[in-house]
């Protein structure tokens, strides 16, 4: 059944040097950095002060609009300052440096364990928008939303997302490992709100574990069937996701549900099933810290707002020589320029390089060998999209469809010129988009 | 209004610059950075991993394929070969160097390029070439076909085809002087490469008298025959594009459907007329043939990204390949052919676009 | 022989009688004074004016739906000839040049990370605003050399842009294109100038850059009242008004420069050295 998309790499995964590591629980660090911004779409809107007193799991910071959700304060503690912080995603962001009191005190009605079996549709998509719940592979697009499809565009299979085709990254198949369960439990929970009965857990070949673990808490359930995908770059993204198990395509220019599908991480299952079994919000999630710059690679759990170096030093410490530090994985993760930025909802992992590990990119000419046109899995031409953007002709850009782009990273990874291909896209899209908005 | 700028003289401008200096000067005090806000991490684009493929790696890859045929034609040939290839290689190297140097571009000669690009002219010589012959064309090659246009990856045209072509329509009678095979030492007598010589036939009798049986293709394969430096050893040549193929630096297209186009091609008008259309099997292994469909054909820079334009224009190479050596006045058509498709490259790259993942189909 | 003559003859003469009454018939009428304005112009369809080209720009100030000044290239001198062909009166301003408003070169202004990546200011402010420490400074990558019709800009050897007055037409394209902002038109006879955005506290802006404005305000005290503003930390120069030369040895950091008008910022740029 499951299928091979176009294109795809495959790169040296490094999987090794966290997979085995069980999942660890970061102690309290001495202070948070807590984004009050924390997902893809409208920013949400700060109602804390310098100053203030907060419990844990209390709102800092509250949805801005429908596609957005609130932030909670991760620990109960002062609100030491408000200012503009390194953040992971590649911006100086506002957020809350909160100094923990230690005693780790719930706001009221959090941390109640209910029944869960009783919840309707409605209920759950509250549930887990006011939890502050985002997709956590990386993306953070407010899950209730995804949750909401129109009913013109009927969904019929839910999908589990557990390929975790990044090379490094180990945090969700330690999740399935340790959490299976509750995974599943989170994944119902999501099922019974678009009305699915039909829930597929995909997982890479190389986490056989992981696959073996699902398939057999999934025995005997109908709704339940687990798809061990090929070990292929990259596997993971919604689209060719979907495409593998289903055979569907998502036309260009249009989300999953319009090819009938809902791609959910396994790590948001998590969140979801802890959002409505517990009446716990997300202030907490499973980050892999790993790579040749760590000491100790490790699985962690870290509340959300622990700075890069209290993590690092927990794990050992880096080594000098560490080059780049990624928040996410090396295909599409953000390099970040200090130690100072602080876990995101979306950061899945922290990867350290070293520098003859790293990609260099080099402005060459492009020598057409089409490397790049062959792994690119939305069969692009990063070639010729490159050099458009490179002479700022975006409209030409446009026509060859650099929107339909998903970032990859495919193509600059194989590039023999070394062109910084993806920045070019970025860049393309950012200008498109900004006369897209001027003009309409 | 520009005089009234002036008046206002120097002297006080000049003044003003000095004391702002030392004013600057005494500013600066010797790194005392209280916290200091380092430039520690590498910040760039994702991704940040790389395969280590670099262009400079694969011309090494491509070089690599071509030195057995290399050497083999100084084997054949002689030291009068190794001459020809070593004036190509040299001369080639330092027209870029130069022509790096005079139009400011960043002065990369490490990349290999023009080293394969004087390797490849000169196994598109005849053993025994003039030195100047050979300097005339790395410089078409170097500098007009590839300089001019704006170096590697913007020329149209493979630029050692460029040198090699300038080279057979300036100066016919020395690029068709070839050398019989001979080994080491011996005296070089002049003989004619095999399609040479069933044209000569085809003029003076009116059809084509040759032997062509287990023995000559056996010759035509190991490469005991008169021709240019790399075109004459057929195995050494597939065994190169075997290599290429199995690393990856060229895919299959090209080679199959340009030598596939030529044999099908030639096969026709051999089954309809054989007194005057030569042997489809004769036609594929004789010529540059071989040295044109791996290594020429699928240059890069000239040649469609595609797949399906990668055999729209290995075929194309064929039909016009067989065109010029069946019905043109020069015996071989290979360069010439890859040359005409070279100009069809943009035009193929344009209409054999992928369709993108997820597009409604029209 | 003859029949083919007369054949391409005839064919000839049709064909000219054909172009001729075309020629008549479907005749637009063109004020010829386009064609006049239209040399007037600097004729390098830059498009500054906010037209596609100089001769459509022509075209609309004969048709009087433009101003005889639109063109922000030719200036004043050129507004002058257009008035002349349009038989108006002219008094216009003064000649805009720009200017960049940043001093902090690669010697002078800490950076925060290595940039590896395309050489493009845009491209680089993706990643933290770029890699200069001061998130107000110039990224020195040549966004506005590349937009710059005129080739007035480079980018100096210790990564800094820097302007040739005598280049600038004062066409406002750099100010587009720069992603910090910090590219400002101002009148080419102003010759002191705050080359600092930074809107960082004194503290904070003096850590990251030598040359920053630190917001001490001398340079309010010393110039006349209103010619020198403060705004958010950062000393701001009031183009309107004329400041005399010595406000700028006020400066403890070296941040105002008089400007002569040859070669004016490699001096600023060289940061004195």
């Amino acid at each position: 059944m499951a299928k091979g998309f176009f294109g795809g790499i495959h790169p040296d995964y490094h999987k090794e040097l966290a997979s085995g590591e069980p999942v660890k629980v970061m102690p309290l660090p001495e202070q948070l950095i807590v984004y009050f911004s924390q997902n893809l779409g409208v920013p949400s809107k700060p109602v804390v002060e310098k100053g203030d007193e907060v419990k844990k799991g209390q709102v800092i910071a509250e949805a801005g609009g429908f596609v957005s959700t609130p932030v909670h304060s991760p620990t109960s503690g002062k609100i030491k300052s408000i200012g503009l912080h390194p953040s992971p995603v590649g911006t100086e962001m506002e957020a809350a440096v909160i100094i923990p009191d230690g005693e780790d005190e719930w706001a009221e009605g959090c941390d109640k364990e209910r029944d869960i079996s009783g919840f309707t549709p409605d209920e759950i998509k509250n549930i887990v928008n006011n939890a502050g719940v985002v997709g956590m592979g990386g993306a953070t697009f407010p899950t209730h939303v995804k949750l909401s499809p129109p009913e013109d565009k009927p969904i019929d299979i839910l999908i589990l997302n557990g390929a975790e085709c990044e090379p490094y990254l180990a945090s969700d198949h330690r999740l399935m490992l340790e959490k299976a369960e509750e995974i599943l439990e989170g994944a119902s929970l999501f099922a019974r709100a678009i009305n699915v009965d039909n829930i597929v857990v995909a997982i890479e070949k190389n986490k056989p574990d992981a696959i073996e673990k699902m398939k057999n808490l999934t025995a005997g359930r109908d709704r339940f069937r687990v798809e061990a995908l090929g070990v292929i770059y990259p596997q993971g993204a919604e689209k060719q996701l979907i495409y593998a198990i289903t055979g569907r395509k998502v036309p260009t220019g249009g989300l999953p549900m319009d090819a009938g599908a809902l791609v959910q991480n396994v790590g948001t299952c998590f969140a979801a099933f802890e959002a409505a079994r517990l009446n716990r919000p997300l202030i907490r999630r499973v980050v892999t810290v790993t790579g040749s710059g760590i000491k100790n690679p490790s699985n962690i759990l870290a509340r959300i707002g622990t700075t890069f170096r209290d993590i690092v030093d927990f794990c050992g410490g880096m080594t000098d020589d560490t080059a780049k530090v990624i928040s996410g994985g090396p295909m599409m993760g953000i390099a970040q320029y200090s130690l100072d930025s602080a876990v995101g909802k979306g950061t899945s992992g922290i990867v350290l390089l070293k520098a003859d590990e790293v990609a260099q990119f080099e402005n060459n000419p492009c020598i057409r060998c089409g490397r790049c046109l062959a792994v690119c899995p939305m069969n692009l031409d990063p070639s010729a999209i490159s050099i458009f953007a490179e002479r700022m002709r975006y409209d030409e850009t446009e026509e060859y469809c650099v929107m339909d782009c998903i970032e990859c990273g495919s193509c600059a990874y194989v590039c023999p010129s070394k062109r910084p291909l993806v920045q070019h896209f970025k860049r393309a899209k950012a200008e498109i988009r900004k006369r897209s908005k001027k003009t309409g | 209004m520009e005089d009234e700028m002036k008046d206002k003289g120097p002297g006080s401008g000049a003044e003003k610059r000095e004391q702002a200096a030392d004013k600057k000067k005494a500013s600066i005090k010797p790194a005392k950075k209280k916290e200091a806000i380092e430039a520690r991490f590498l910040v760039s684009s994702s991704p940040h991993i790389h395969d280590g493929q670099t262009t400079s790696g694969i011309m090494r890859l491509v070089i690599f394929a071509l030195l057995p045929a290399a050497l083999f034609s100084v084997y054949i040939f002689g030291i009068s070969s190794l001459r020809v290839i070593i004036i190509s290689i040299c001369s080639a190297l330092l027209f870029e160097l130069v022509a790096l140097r005079i139009m400011k571009r960043p002065v990369n000669v490490r990349d290999g390029s023009a080293l394969l690009t004087g390797l490849l002219l000169a196994l598109n010589l005849p053993p025994g070439s003039p030195w100047w012959l050979v300097v005339t064309g790395t410089f078409f090659a170097i500098v007009v076909a590839k300089q001019f246009f704006g170096g590697l990856g913007y020329n149209p045209f493979n630029p050692a085809l460029i040198g090699r072509v300038v080279l057979v329509i300036s100066f016919p009678v020395q690029m068709t002087k070839w050398i019989a095979p001979s080994k080491w030492g011996a005296d070089a007598v002049t003989t004619a490469t095999p399609l040479g010589r069933i044209a000569e036939s085809l003029e003076a009798l009116g059809h084509i008298e040759m032997e062509f049986g287990r023995e000559e293709i056996l010759n035509l394969l190991v490469g005991n025959r008169g021709g240019c430096l790399g075109e004459v050893s057929i195995i050494l040549l597939l065994a190169g594009g075997l290599y290429l193929i199995v690393k990856k630096v060229i895919s299959w297209h090209i080679p199959v459907t340009f030598i596939g186009s030529v044999w099908a091609m030639t096969g026709i008008f051999h089954l309809i007329d054989p007194a005057h259309y030569a042997n489809p099997t004769f036609h594929v292994l004789t010529g540059g043939l071989f040295l044109g469909a791996i290594f020429m054909a699928t240059d890069y820079v000239t040649s469609p990204m595609t797949p399906l334009g990668k055999i729209i224009f290995g075929a194309g190479c064929g039909v016009i390949t067989v065109l010029i050596r069946l019905f043109g006045v020069y015996p071989e058509g290979v360069s010439f052919a890859i040359l005409l498709m070279n100009a069809a490259t943009p035009l193929i790259d344009r209409y054999t676009k992928q369709k993108v993942f997820g597009a409604r189909a029209a | 022989m003859l029949a083919a003559v007369i054949t391409l003859a005839g064919l000839g003469f049709l064909g000219s009688l054909g172009l001729a009454i075309a020629a008549r018939v479907f005749a637009v009428e063109t004020d010829p004074r386009t064609e006049e304005i239209e040399e007037a112009l600097p004729g390098a369809n830059c498009g500054a004016c906010g037209y596609p080209g100089c001769s459509e720009l022509a075209k609309r100030i004969a048709e009087g739906k433009a101003c005889i000044d639109d063109c922000p290239v030719g200036g004043q001198a050129v507004a002058k000839e257009i008035a002349g062909i349009m038989g108006v009166d002219f008094s216009g301003g003064e000649r805009d040049v720009a200017i960049v408003l940043c001093a902090g070169n690669n010697e002078n202004a800490l950076k925060k990370y290595h940039y590896n990546g395309v050489y493009d200011c845009v491209s680089a402010d993706m990643f933290y605003g770029g890699d200069k420490a001061c998130s107000y400074g110039c990224l020195g990558l040549g966004t506005c050399v590349g937009a710059c019709p005129f080739g007035a800009i480079e980018i100096m050897p210790e990564g800094i842009a820097k302007i040739i007055s005598d280049k600038c037409t004062g066409c406002g394209k750099c100010v587009e294109a720069c992603p910090k902002d910090i590219i400002k038109l101002v009148p080419a006879s102003r010759k002191l100038h705050i080359l600092c955005s930074s809107h960082d506290k004194g503290a904070a802006a003096k850590k990251k850059c030598e040359v920053a404005c630190i917001g001490c305000q001398k340079c309010v005290k010393a110039a006349p009242e209103g010619a020198i503003e403060m705004d958010d930390f950062l000393a701001v120069v009031n183009y309107a008004m004329e400041i005399p030369e010595n406000v700028a040895d006020e400066c403890p950091m070296g941040t105002i420069k008089v400007y002569d008008s040859e070669n004016s910022l490699k001096q600023a740029a060289g940061g004195g050295s």
